[in-house]
């Protein structure tokens, strides 16, 4: 009900209170037409004026138009750095994601099973990193690791860069997971599987894992997505991310537009990844897979990464 | 079969903790504390791990704000904030968080509309909010860029205006506060989109037709009823619109960083006070920090409690 993919919305039309649809067709107001195309001209203008921009490789306009020019795009594609950044990030994102779920797969069962006491203390926990922003968190990391191993050296900054990763992902990759394990029942598959001899080991990997991998997947996306995009932090630790080589070419001309469409599209992709991994499993076993709670508040910050495209009603 | 022998060993040792599961709930508390139970091992990775990477550095930052040089006290830093020369940042940013927060929530705001009580068709309002998604994504570095490549001096649409007599430079700079203004506000408004849609879709048909029954005009439904009900929901919304412009960093660093940017935004101007520039003090970058976590603190509490207030509308079991 609550999960809707808006590429495919055809299923979740159907209105819950009869004739509303019916009757708001009718009215579509030549307002609502407007209201939209300026938002839309709003956010719809630099992306293709950065499109555009991107195949000129000299300046060019309407009325003396020059040929199109992919070099930007191949410049960047043939400087060996943006591989090594984007490899740099992408193995940071996946460490990130490891650890993150290592971190809050079993916190989260045990908390489940045993210690439901401490569920509202670790909520608020994983929403802490909104409060401190990013520039704040990484100084105040650099202030306390002063002169240590941590800050002595690259091995030590990248775990700084790592642990931080975490951190300022858990606002978006506890939520899943845990409404992952809302939806199932802790207590009696544990009970299954134990009174079937398994070990907690096996519990945990065999019986808990698949069970809540939706949830899983949600988060190890939008994990990867910020360790893509994430700026001020690896810029402060000077780690040679993505976003970096992005912030060193911002001298050139068109190599930044083109770069610009690149992110755009993997954005994009990430999106409609992100939206098939929630949604099949929920085809598989006719039972959705919870990305968002129904009745929870659309987390702010949340909602800047996947309920979004997925939570509709 | 050598496995045997371990099975069994395994079943017998997991039954006692089937027990204890299973009956955890209903059996009063053992007399041992909670505080004191193997549990706390399970949870304990997390705990530390938050303790070494987000409240040491907090406490850090908190402490630098507070000592200065020789580890005394000293509230100097924090008072140098009320200051001309450091309050300047903060009131800047605040400005040009309300003013993106309010372009973009109002643009955003139509534009919910429209998809859901505007009735367009449906198709049009799962492509929008497809589209959102994406945009309100699309923040930070690239974002800068694009709107270098559709207002820099160089881009077509410039040099197009220049042609038809329309000289935007160079009174206009895309690299300036306003560059900055134009750019927070492309992703408020898929943001306000994302998050007014699923209010608005609350706005329930019975609650119209009570009012138009009752002799309310099309004005009167929205002024009475309507904005009422969503208030909550778009203050919540505006919090944090304005929260999301206020901690924002690269997409400024890109456009006015070398510039000027740390008299106008505070993320900059406590990135400067930690570069190695002669002027500049750590301890000074400390106490515009605490400055900063406190502005993001008001912020998410005035969402939360106005979330709470929204909730109460949000009918049960959807």
């Amino acid at each position: 009900m609550w999960l809707a993919v808006a590429l495919n919305d055809g299923v979740h039309a159907a209105p819950k209170i009869g004739g509303k649809i019916t009757m708001q067709k009718k009215r579509a107001s030549p307002v609502a037409w407007v209201a939209l195309l300026i938002g839309m001209l709003y956010m719809g203008i630099p992306l293709a004026a950065t499109v555009i921009f991107s195949l000129g490789s000299k300046l060019h306009s309407i009325s003396a138009p020059s040929p199109i020019s992919f070099s930007a795009y191949l410049n960047i594609f043939s400087d060996p750095k943006f591989g090594n950044n984007l490899w740099f990030s992408v193995g940071v994102g996946l460490l990130t994601i490891v650890i993150s779920t290592l971190l809050l797969v079993p916190l989260i069962y045990w908390v489940q099973l045993r210690m439901p006491y401490l569920r509202s203390v670790i909520e608020f926990m994983t929403l802490l990193p909104i409060v401190i922003p990013a520039i704040v968190l990484v100084f105040g990391l650099l202030a306390q690791y002063r002169n240590s191993y941590l800050t002595n050296g690259d091995t030590g900054l990248y775990v700084l860069l790592t642990g931080s990763y975490v951190v300022i992902a858990f606002p978006y990759t506890y939520r899943p997971i845990n409404t992952a394990f809302q939806a199932i029942n802790v207590k009696v598959l544990t009970e299954a599987a134990q009174s079937l001899g398994a070990g907690w080991f096996t519990i945990i990997v065999r019986v808990i894992l698949p069970n809540v991998w939706g949830g899983v997947l949600n988060a190890a996306f939008i994990t990867l997505a910020i360790a893509l995009g994430e700026f001020t932090i690896s810029n402060a630790l000077a780690q040679s991310t993505f976003s970096n080589y992005l912030f060193n070419i911002q001298t050139k001309i068109y190599e930044p537009a083109a770069f610009t469409v690149v992110a755009f599209i993997l954005t994009w992709f990430f999106i409609a990844v992100l939206q098939q991994v929630t949604q099949r499993p929920s085809q598989r076993r006719n039972q959705p897979v919870i990305v968002a709670p129904a009745a929870a508040p659309i987390d702010p910050f949340g909602t800047l990464h996947t309920d979004a495209v997925t939570t509709k009603e | 079969m050598a496995d045997n022998t371990s099975v069994t060993h395994d079943i017998q040792m997991t039954l006692p903790a089937v027990a204890v599961v299973s009956e955890s709930s209903s059996r009063p508390r053992r007399s041992r504390p909670v505080w004191l139970s193997w549990d706390w091992l399970a949870v304990l990775p997390f705990f530390a791990f938050i303790l070494a990477f987000l409240l040491l550095p907090t406490f850090s930052v908190f402490r630098g704000a507070l000592l200065d040089d020789k580890n005394q006290l000293t509230a100097e830093y924090m008072l140098n904030l009320l200051g001309p020369q450091y309050s300047g940042p903060y009131i800047s940013t605040i400005e040009i968080s309300v003013v993106t927060a309010v372009a973009g929530g109002v643009m955003g705001f139509l534009m919910a509309w429209a998809i859901t009580i505007g009735g367009l068709p449906n198709w049009i309002r799962s492509a929008t909010l497809s589209f959102c998604g994406v945009a309100s994504n699309f923040a930070g570095l690239p974002l800068a860029f694009a709107l270098a490549a559709t207002l820099g001096r160089n881009s077509l649409l410039v040099d197009d205006l220049n042609n038809i007599g329309i000289k935007l430079y160079p009174s206009f700079s895309v690299y300036s506060v306003i560059g900055v203004c134009l750019a927070y506000t492309f992703f408020q408004i898929p943001f306000m989109v994302l998050i007014m849609t699923p209010a608005l879709d609350g706005l329930r048909q019975e609650w119209r037709e009570a009012a138009s029954n009752l002799g309310a005009s099309q004005s009167q439904y929205w002024r009475f009823v309507a904005l009422p009900i969503l208030s909550p929901s778009l203050l919540s919304a505006f919090a944090l619109l304005f929260a999301n412009s206020f901690g924002a960093f690269a997409t400024a660093a890109i456009l006015i960083g070398a510039g000027p940017g740390s008299l106008y935004i505070i993320s900059i101007a406590v990135q400067r006070q930690f570069s190695s520039d002669i002027s500049t003090n750590p301890h000074q970058g400390y106490a515009l920090a605490v400055g900063m976590v406190i502005v993001v603190l008001v912020t998410i509490l005035i969402y939360s409690v106005a979330r709470g207030r929204a909730e109460r509308w949000r009918p049960r079991g959807t």
